[in-house]
């Protein structure tokens, strides 16, 4: 009985996970461009989902918007380009590497480091007690 | 000594981190199009579908653009302070954003217009160009139509106090 259900269910689902790539028919390698940059992208109005899975209502349009574009033939670049010059980078979910995220990239190495010296001061001076 | 202090110190810094975290608010995204030309664009007017509305409307005065929908709550809100501004002869257009023309004509009988033009985007799209992401929002553009700021949420006596007004009259100085 239990494993019916759960066979019930999983059919249940397949359609959706299908369905929602269906409205973009594009062709494979399009296709890959497509997902990847959705998952990239981060929907504006729910701010922890990207476009992939977003369904609001502003992330449906700018699916459709990058849709138009990968169709068109334009690269990442000249995508994420066009979002992020009217949305700010904030659209990105990884920022790019550049002065103002220069804290954001390089901080957790600094953190690493002062980890490291502290630790090592620690080992240092016990070490020095257990000599005396 | 100092390894004595250093949690007090350590919960200080975490403190005023957390402070400055509670009065962020993420909601509110910077314009990446400040200073930049108005993205072009041109839409059936509400009033007039024939004329439409396009950046030339926007040129040779300062004026605001405020992007509202008759389905968003705050943008009622919005609105009364919009017919306060018009009143005193600020020059408003409006964005209808994924709106029915049928809807939102019938709201600006119903609770007064405030806008000289109001350009009709039924898909949603010009608001994308515009980097739109929730309404209602306003822009304010100077007289060669440069977006020179933009608000989110509903326009208040303070927002239009502090942000506003200050720009305006930087920029009717220059001029």
């Amino acid at each position: 009985m239990k494993q019916i259900s759960a066979i019930v269910l999983i059919l249940f689902f397949i359609p959706v996970a299908a369905a929602q790539y269906d409205i973009y028919p594009l062709s494979k390698t399009k296709q890959i461009q497509f997902q990847n940059l959705l998952k990239e992208l981060r929907c504006l109005v729910c701010q922890n989902q990207d476009l992939a899975d977003s369904n609001a209502d502003l992330a449906k349009d700018l699916k459709r918007e990058v849709y138009k574009q990968v169709e068109q033939g334009k690269s990442n670049q000249q995508i994420i380009e066009y979002l992020t010059s009217r949305y700010g980078d904030f659209i990105l979910f990884k920022p790019p590497l550049q002065s103002n995220t220069l804290v954001l990239w390089l901080g957790p190495f600094a953190f690493l480091l002062v980890g490291l010296f502290v630790f090592g001061a620690f080992i240092y001076s016990k070490r020095a007690s257990n000599h005396d | 000594m100092i390894h004595r202090y250093f949690p007090l110190i350590l919960f200080f810094l975490i403190c005023g981190f957390l402070l400055i975290g509670l009065k962020l608010d993420p909601q509110k995204l910077p314009s990446n199009l400040k200073n930049k030309e108005a993205p072009r664009f041109s839409l059936p007017d509400l009033m007039n579908k024939d004329v439409p509305f396009s950046n030339s409307d926007l040129k040779g005065q300062l004026s605001l653009v405020n992007v509202w929908a008759t389905w968003c709550l705050a943008c009622r809100e919005d609105h009364l302070f919009l017919m306060k501004l018009a009143k005193q002869g600020v020059p408003i257009y409006g964005l209808d954003y994924k709106d029915s023309p049928h809807a939102a004509r019938r709201w600006l009988d119903d609770y007064g217009n405030p806008y000289i033009k109001v350009g009709s985007d039924i898909k949603g799209m010009t608001a994308i160009n515009w980097g739109v992401y929730g309404t209602p929002e306003t822009f304010l553009l100077d007289k060669r139509g440069v977006i020179r700021l933009k608000h989110v949420g509903p326009l208040t006596q303070r927002a239009w106090n502090e942000d506003f007004m200050p720009l305006i009259k930087a920029l009717r100085d220059k001029s």
